[in-house]
């Protein structure tokens, strides 16, 4: 009989003697796991988590649940609600991530079974996981702000998820009239971002110094001090004089109630003010789904091993971001896109039952004062079993600097922006 | 015969490249270095304004990187940054983003 059998194939590999070769050949690439790797929310965090987590082992077999199709990033948004940029300019999709295997399904997480390492979705389905990442951003304490419930941000948007809130805000400060009032309110620490409501009150200080100069931006803020506040102060001198206005917590700042309809707001010090436009940044919590599951603590965030992102609350359970308790980090998407990856390396030699060389992180948080005028803190993390995650070095921007430097800080953040998004969603 | 042979060729070349994983091993040097690319893009190949690393000699990388943290070379973020690393770990980063394609 002519037929060619599996029989006569090995027979033929044998006689070549590649049957011992190829065995070995396939048996060295494929030190791939395979297993199961499910990250839930699709930001700075969840995105680049999926992509390293595939660099260093392409055979895993990742799905990523995340409820939007595009991600409006939060970083640039100030640009958008400042009018320098439209909102398309800061949507990311997730094409490059199923390109390269990962499973994206578009569905909100509805319950977490960490004893059967099972995750159900609200559209009925549910996924097996060897590894779980947590990667859910923040919500809001609505329960702390007196007056103010969630579906009000629609009229007093927070716009600290970007996205429709940021184009609320924006139509906002279009409608508003020269000479009127804009009030920020920064919440207490800690929160996403910390600089972010400063660059927010200097892009709208742009703004309205070319559209609506009489105008005035107001900052009553929570806290006594902020991220590079020197820094912030002195380029509103500069470049907005007499229009911004900022005042501490303990001067005045801390809100004790909202009137939404009479857009008026009322402080723990008795005064009261009117606006006509309002962006009150509330308090802060992990992502809602990392709560109800059962990882945070009674602060609403998760506590983590601050070496592998591991959660404390259960095994194989990962946090990574804004949710977690990341020491001495701060809430930014720089510092998710860097637990992404400390968090990646830690699954997989988890998976190889290997240990995982020493962490290092990193944070660099630009603002821009203007779209020509940026500025920046930056750290450099370790890990120690006593401090936790602790800055090894860094600084913030120079406090004398000409303009050429200002710019070329600005230009830096642009360039930052494109490299962090490739690095996360392409 | 021959046919049987040529079979089996193909059938080879159809087993080696139907499912090639990779595996990449997790060293220090990969650790350090993962965190440069939210600025200097994955694997130092920048997309837009902040200069490219990849495929630079080690010694030009390691150079600046110690310029930096020294103050000799002027930067606005890199001499902060650099300061959060030791003379080995400069070694190891310039390493690996001089063998980054």
């Amino acid at each position: 009989m002519n037929r060619f059998n599996r029989r006569k194939f090995l027979k033929l590999l044998g006689y070549s003697g590649a049957l011992p070769s190829t065995a070995g050949f396939l048996s060295s690439c494929s030190k791939g796991t395979s297993a199961r790797v499910v990250i839930v929310g699709g930001g700075f965090g969840g995105a680049t988590c999926a992509k390293y987590l595939l660099r260093f082992d392409s055979s895993l077999q990742i799905t990523l649940v995340e409820p939007s199709e595009k991600f409006l990033t939060c970083p640039f948004s100030n640009m958008v609600i400042g009018g320098v940029q439209r909102l398309d300019s800061i949507s990311q999709d997730y094409s490059a991530q199923k390109a390269r295997g990962v499973q994206v399904v578009h569905a909100r997480v509805q319950a977490v079974d960490a004893m059967v390492r099972m995750v159900a979705l609200d559209n009925g389905k549910v996924i097996h996981y060897d590894k779980l990442v947590l990667s859910p951003g923040i919500d809001f304490k609505w329960e702390a702000v007196e007056g103010m419930n969630a579906a009000d941000a629609e009229v007093i948007p927070h716009a600290w998820h970007a996205g429709r809130q940021s184009t609320i805000l924006r139509d906002q400060l279009k409608s508003m009239d020269d000479g009127g009032v804009v009030i920020v309110a920064p919440p207490e620490n800690p929160y996403r971002c910390p600089p972010g409501p400063y660059e927010r009150v200097s892009l709208i200080a742009h703004y309205l110094k070319q559209h609506k100069p009489k105008s005035k931006v107001l900052v009553l803020d929570a806290k006594d001090k902020f991220s590079k506040q020197a820094l912030f102060q002195q380029g509103w001198d500069e470049l907005y004089p007499g229009m911004v206005e900022w005042v501490s917590g303990s001067a005045g700042g801390r809100i004790d109630e909202v009137d939404v309809a009479a857009r008026t707001l009322y402080t723990e010090s008795g005064d009261k003010h009117e606006a006509d436009v309002i962006n009150l940044i509330p308090p802060q919590k992990a992502g809602e789904v990392a709560i109800t599951s059962g990882f945070s603590n009674e602060d609403g965030w998760c506590p983590i091993d601050q070496r592998t992102f591991e959660s404390d609350i259960h095994k194989d359970v990962y946090v990574i971001g804004d949710a977690c308790i990341a020491g001495k980090m701060p809430k930014s998407g720089f510092a998710a896109n860097s637990q992404g990856k400390v968090c990646a390396a830690a699954v997989v030699s988890s998976l190889r039952g290997v240990e995982m060389p020493d962490p290092s992180y990193v944070n660099t948080c630009y603002s821009l004062l203007s779209p020509d005028y940026g500025i920046s803190v930056a750290a450099v993390y370790r890990y120690d079993k006593d401090s936790g995650i602790y800055k090894t070095g860094g600084g913030v921007s120079p406090l004398v600097a000409d303009d050429a430097y200002r710019l070329q800080e600005a230009r830096y953040a642009r360039g930052w922006y494109d490299s962090i998004t490739m690095d996360a969603f392409g | 015969m021959q046919r049987n042979f040529i079979i089996t060729f193909f059938m080879l070349c159809t087993m080696l490249f139907a499912r090639v994983v990779s595996s990449a091993e997790i060293t220090r040097g990969v650790m350090l270095s993962n965190s440069c690319a939210a600025c200097h893009g994955t694997d130092g190949r920048s997309p837009g304004e902040i200069p490219s690393i990849n495929g630079k000699s080690a010694e030009f990388l390691s150079q600046a990187l110690h310029d930096f943290r020294d103050g000799k070379r002027p930067a606005t973020v890199m001499g902060r940054h650099a300061s959060g690393y030791t003379d080995d770990e400069i070694e190891l980063i310039a390493d690996y983003f001089s063998k980054r394609p």
